[in-house]
């Protein structure tokens, strides 16, 4: 931990960087405001904004079905937590009940989605502290699992694939099959990584220590997800408040213990990226040996037209809690439909984790903070 | 080979004499051919389109092997592909990035959004309907997202446009 | 005793609890800080987590109105809080107890335009800083022209 060196000894200003809207690092359109004194920062301000696309003043003139390839755009590094998490909003706010085999289909696509989206963040945190190679190794096992979406829905990115009350195809002959080869394949993957990234003297030095989020400043600022679990506590939606069907799976919640130095510091955060992708394998076989048969297009409603009302429903993404405030007054086109979105509450206690420390650092938590900006500026 | 071969197959003066040491060839070809070889890019992804960038620059579809290096500086860098949504806060931006780069430059739109505001076209108050509004626009890429291989073709369909062109010749 | 019994013993006519819909109706805004205070202090309640805050229009054309979603981590309970109020009331900001309201009410100022006292730093967050109006309101129109560059969907005026 550096100190802000006393003005009385050395006269220099402060100066002000900006760290623009386009730069290889910033894992988006981000423009940080860096106020620093000399090599340390003693302020850092998100600009954001610069990919404002004026999603929910469209959700305010479409219908229930032609919003979801428009929750799938918002977060597009997870786009299956985020049509799954609208559309477990819209099925609340008409209570609908779902056949079963639509609720193991959706919960294996969100478990292959959140490994495809950890491989990411784990290979664009790698990129930041500067390892090239394993970010190719893992776009290299993200496309084993695109290959499998592609497969399942057609898309490679953007899928539009699970719609309020079912989803839109059903798994193909040979889905099952395909998924326990990748998952054969990938666990040992993971040991690579370990052996490449995790252990690295370097990326011990560059990452163990810094950026410590203590966990009721995490609290206070909104945090969730693994950015918060590194912090030490086990709050997870999927085990706290159960919904579809999480109860039927044996799975454990990694948390953050400050292996190689302060609970909470940029390793930890990376560390429990990585356990969370072996949790999901596990959760993943567990729902295709027990996955009951049906007819998907069952409870898919021919008309969306809720009662008057509002509801708020909570999800685990990737990133962190997302949430859904959806005001219906009865017709088919909802009156107000707001995304909370995790990666906006993550992003607002940057300037608290990183005053103090060199620019080079900034960069390093915000790595470990894995934002989208998609998702923030909606 | 007589002359009539090389005429009747269409071949240029380049492949001609590729067997001695010497070659015989207009200097605007040369150029284009080198030009056309390595067409370094400027990484400005903005959104979704940005990751099936970063998936084709990747192992499976290898950018590479087209010459192609992403480079993180708009002084470097021949090619703009400008991958994303560029909304009203962003535009003055890409106008700037686009002088910066020096000449021959040339920019590749990927992605609905920015052929033409994409699946925003209708509500977006703060969408630019079309990156074309404040740089010209080269080649248009559509999809949302296009995949690599579309990508892929886009480059390919660029490299025949840089070697048709003519650099040696006084701009009137 | 339930929170909403809770609450309205302590604040009386400010509050109203609403079964049907599950949540507090606060009906004098200027009595939120203390409400809000209280919400997060009195250890039956310790709501520690605020999750979102939305502001939203009341098709009337005068009133707009504010969501907050609270979550307990210790007690695991969960409180949704409305406040609506005709346009230009200022509204007490939370900030100073849930430092995750900074940016969510400097967005709904930026859309609505609701104003907040004791905000620690009130300017607009996800538009240009220079852009006039407030998009999320159902009587706004979107503009022509915003620095030379066309802004609706039909360009055929200026091509």
């Amino acid at each position: 931990m550096f100190k802000v060196i006393d003005k009385s000894i050395i006269n220099a200003d402060e100066m002000v960087l900006n760290m623009g809207p386009q730069h290889p690092s910033t894992h988006g359109v981000l423009r940080l405001r860096i106020i620093t004194d000399g090599e340390i920062v003693s302020k850092v301000e998100p600009v954001i904004g610069y990919l404002h696309r004026c999603f929910e003043k469209h959700c305010e003139n479409l219908s229930y079905e032609q919003i979801v390839p428009f929750t799938d755009r918002c977060d597009y590094l997870a786009s299956m937590h985020m049509s799954h998490s609208y559309s477990m909003a819209v099925e609340k706010l008409m209570d609908v009940e779902l056949p079963e085999r639509v609720e193991y289909i959706r919960v294996v696509v969100a478990e292959l989605q959140r490994i495809a989206s950890h491989l990411i963040a784990v290979g664009a945190f790698g990129l930041d502290v500067g390892a090239i190679t394993p970010f190719t190794w893992t776009l290299r096992d993200r496309e084993r699992i695109l290959d499998l979406f592609e497969m399942l829905c057609g898309a490679r990115l953007l899928y539009n694939y699970v719609w309020p009350g079912g989803v839109s195809h059903d798994l193909p002959p040979n889905f099952i099959q395909k998924t326990h080869e990748f998952l054969d394949y990938f666990l040992p993957q993971i040991d690579e990584y370990n052996q490449v990234l995790t252990t690295n003297k370097i990326f011990i030095e560059r990452s163990a220590d810094v950026g410590v989020l203590p966990l009721d400043v995490g609290i206070n600022y909104g945090v969730s997800g693994p950015s918060l679990r590194a912090s030490g506590t086990s709050f997870d939606l999927r085990k706290d408040e159960p919904y579809s069907v999480y109860d039927k799976f044996d799975f454990n919640i990694p948390v953050g213990e400050g292996l190689m130095g302060t609970v909470g510091d940029c390793w930890d955060r990376y560390y429990v990226r990585v356990l969370e992708m072996k949790e999901s394998a596990k959760i993943v076989r567990q729902a295709l040996d027990s996955i009951p048969s049906g007819d998907v297009h069952e409870a898919l409603p021919k008309k969306i037209r809720p009662k008057k009302g509002e509801v708020y429903s909570r999800y685990e993404s990737a990133r962190g809690d997302v949430g859904f405030y959806i005001k219906s007054d009865g017709k088919n086109i909802p009156q107000r439909l707001k995304m909370r979105s995790p990666a906006y509450c993550n992003l607002s206690v940057l300037n608290e984790i990183s005053s103090g420390w060199m620019i080079s650092d900034v960069i390093t938590v915000l790595g470990s903070l894995d934002i989208v900006l998609g998702e923030i500026d909606r | 080979m007589s002359d009539e071969y090389y005429v009747k197959n269409d071949l240029s003066l380049v492949e001609r004499f590729d067997k001695d040491n010497v070659v015989v060839a207009k200097l605007d070809d040369l150029i284009n051919w080198g030009r056309a070889g390595s067409p370094w890019f400027f990484q400005f992804g903005l959104a979704c389109c940005a990751i099936e960038m970063m998936a084709a620059a990747g192992p499976r579809h290898d950018l590479e092997r087209f010459g192609m290096m992403p480079r993180a500086t708009p002084r470097q860098a021949d090619v703009m592909i400008v991958a994303g949504t560029v909304t009203l806060k962003m535009a003055e931006r890409v106008k700037r990035l686009f002088e910066q780069m020096a000449d021959p430059k040339y920019v590749i739109s990927m992605g609905s959004c920015s052929n033409s505001g994409g699946p925003y076209w209708q509500h977006g108050y703060h969408v630019l309907k079309g990156v074309d509004i404040v740089v010209p626009v080269d080649v248009y890429i559509p999809g949302c997202p296009p995949r690599p291989e579309a990508l892929i073709q886009g480059i390919l369909e660029l490299q025949k446009k840089i070697k048709l062109d003519t650099p040696l010749r006084k701009k009137s | 005793m339930s929170i909403s019994d809770i609450l309205t013993d302590q604040f009386k006519d400010s509050v109203e609890f609403s079964d049907q819909q599950n949540c507090l109706f606060i009906k004098d805004p200027s009595k939120w800080d203390k409400i809000s205070l209280f919400i997060k202090n009195d250890k039956r309640m310790k709501f520690n987590y605020l999750m979102c805050i939305s502001g939203y229009d009341l098709d009337d054309g005068v009133n707009l109105g504010l969501a907050y979603n609270f979550s307990s981590t210790e007690l695991k309970t969960y409180l949704e809080v409305r406040i609506e109020f005709a346009y230009l009331t200022h509204i007490p900001s939370v900030t100073p107890l849930w430092r995750a309201a900074d940016w969510h009410e400097r967005e709904a100022y930026d859309l609505f335009g609701i104003l907040f006292d004791n905000h620690p730093d009130m300017k607009r967050i996800l538009l240009p800083d220079d852009w006039e109006g407030h998009p999320l309101r159902k009587d706004y129109i979107t503009p022509e022209y915003y620095k030379g560059m066309p802004v609706p969907k039909d360009k055929s005026y200026w091509e």
